[in-house]
């Protein structure tokens, strides 16, 4: 019977070793390498983490990520509750709202690239224009502050539907009778909102907060077709600087970033996981 | 009340903005984009799409990435579902560590991965086919797929599980007879993200095409940064390709709502 669960297991794991592990694999023994077209690869130990590690375009580069990972969660899963508790509870207005909310999700990153050039571009975009209008003089091409927020803005307009669509899902899964409780004790819309929305939401909070977080490392196709990761490199952030190691054939120094990213990424994954299980429990208890 | 809707209606127009634009732009023809700014085609013309419906590229590029989006959505599903029902109905030793294991992988950096993918593909003799690149898809959906059936499953009492395997029910005949319809919103929402992940990914579908299988997201970045870019013809494509998505989403609308609420995470 415990061995019943592997046996299902097996298609997953058997698709996932070929599309998954091998490849994991291979880009760890990539960051133990010191790589050179042409000669055969020769075993240098961690000498390529040291490196990245050392490398200033790195740590620049993490930085960023971090600090556009973050402003990714602080904006979109406030909003995306938001616009969940926004939405009506029934009648037609519910399936458009739907559509609506699933239509962003479904641009390809290159076509979200495609349209913020068309909006960016200095003679024939509509975003130039309008600061023009308002005397100030916007060029993703050439200020660092105006790519970067273009950036996340973009981001916000793409995701933000998502974590709405989730919490949305949440939302629907509350018994009315809470809310009549909530409402018989007198409880204020925020205190309503804070004891019985918010605890019951947790779950699909986690997931909307984790899929955010995990995707934000991996934008990679906006900033490259806006600026190509510029002005300067104010938009390159941790995939498009490995991407870009990774095309140059520098098959260590890529892997040891890759290794380090993940390991980036898991170790705060974990943490919000913790976090976000913990608070909500203890929110319950109150 | 009143002001909520507000709000709501505020936040879809600026949702719509940039997808209106993209409809503007694919409806001009080329010297009006790049002259002035209209907020509405002055010289309505059709002749962006009709160029994409009669180049034997575009079309093949749309059909390609039809082709390995629908491969992907299979193989993601028929590898999630056992996988699923596993976690939700049995602990057993390693399961936690094993369903986080799974979690990680969407985490994986596409960047790098396309370099080991390209060698692995190629020593298997799938490189440039669909297959390789629904293959490289199950990468971030398998993952994903689990994780929302899981959530599905759990949220089905095991009760009726034992009460079906004491009416006699063969374990196929239970799956297909009763699991499945219960679970069939699930399969939906599932199914939307998983066509969603890998109708819009790049990097990996860039990576394992060459011609054979070379999907609409490449072809579109064909000539961007070059001077002379047709703006028109690439919002046209782009307008498209939100086509299929949006069929989908149709269907799913009724469960998109449901799931995820559900279940362990």
């Amino acid at each position: 019977m415990k061995n019943r669960g592997w046996i299902f297991l097996i298609p997953a794991l058997a698709v996932m070793s070929i599309s998954a592990f091998i490849p994991l694999m291979t880009v760890i023994n990539y960051s133990l390498h010191y790589i050179f077209a042409g000669s055969a690869p020769t075993y240098v130990g961690l000498e390529n983490y040291v490196e990245v590690l050392r490398d200033p375009a790195f740590l620049s580069a993490l930085g960023r990520q971090l600090l556009f990972s973050l402003m990714v969660l602080v904006v979109q899963v406030p909003l995306g509750i938001g616009i969940a508790l926004a939405m009506p509870k029934q009648g037609p207005a519910v399936a458009l709202c739907l559509v609506l909310l699933g239509i962003p999700l479904l641009i390809p990153f290159n076509v979200v690239g495609i349209i913020a050039r068309v909006f960016c571009q200095a003679n024939i975009g509509v975003l130039p224009a309008f600061f023009g209008l308002l005397g100030y003089d916007f060029n993703v091409a050439l200020d660092p502050i105006d790519a970067s927020l273009t950036i996340f803005f973009l981001d916000v307009w793409h995701w933000t539907p998502l974590v709405a669509l989730l919490c949305y899902a949440g939302l629907r899964s509350i018994p009315h009778a809470f809310y009549q409780a909530a409402e018989i004790d007198g409880a204020s819309p925020w205190k309503t909102f804070r004891y019985v929305t918010l605890p019951k939401l947790r779950s699909v909070l986690i997931l909307g907060v984790l899929l955010r977080f995990m995707d934000s490392f991996k934008i990679y196709a906006e900033p490259l077709l806006l600026t190509g990761g510029g002005p300067g490199s104010a938009t390159t952030f941790m995939s498009l600087h490995v991407a870009r190691k990774a095309q140059s054939y520098e098959l260590g120094y890529a892997g040891a970033s890759s290794v380090i990213y993940l390991f980036i990424v898991i170790v705060f994954s974990y943490i919000f996981f913790q976090i976000m299980t913990n608070v909500g429990k203890g929110g319950a208890q109150e | 009340m009143k002001k909520r809707y507000i709000l709501l209606i505020m936040y879809f127009i600026l949702l719509i903005i940039p997808i209106y634009w993209m409809i503007n732009t694919s409806l001009k023809p080329d010297n009006e984009i790049i002259k002035k700014l209209t907020f509405i085609p002055q010289d309505f013309t059709l002749q962006n799409y009709k160029e994409i419906f009669t180049s034997p590229l575009w079309r093949s590029s749309f059909l390609n990435s039809l082709i390995y989006v629908c491969l992907n959505v299979v193989i993601s599903l028929l590898a999630a579902i056992p996988g699923a029902y596993a976690f939700s109905r049995w602990k057993f030793r390693g399961s936690h560590h094993l369903f986080f294991w799974l979690l990680t992988n969407r985490m994986a950096p596409a960047a790098v991965f396309m370099i080991p993918f390209t060698e692995l593909y190629y020593t298997l003799h799938i490189y440039d086919t669909h297959l390789a690149v629904a293959l490289a898809h199950c990468l971030f959906n398998i993952p994903l797929a689990v994780w929302i059936l899981e959530g599905f499953m759990s949220g089905i009492p095991r009760e009726i599980d034992e009460t079906a395997f004491i009416d006699g029910y063969s374990f196929p005949r239970f799956f297909g007879k009763i699991f499945f319809p219960l679970i069939a919103p699930g399969l939906g929402v599932a199914a939307f993200f998983c066509f969603t992940f890998s109708w819009i990914e790049l990097i990996l579908a860039k990576a394992l095409t060459v011609t054979n299988a070379k999907p609409v997201v490449v072809t579109l970045t064909v000539g961007i940064g070059a001077e002379g870019v047709r703006w028109g013809l690439l919002a046209a494509a782009g307008v498209l390709t939100m086509v299929p998505g949006a069929v989908v989403v149709y269907f799913v609308r009724n469960y998109m709502a449901k799931g995820f609420a559900l279940g362990r995470v």
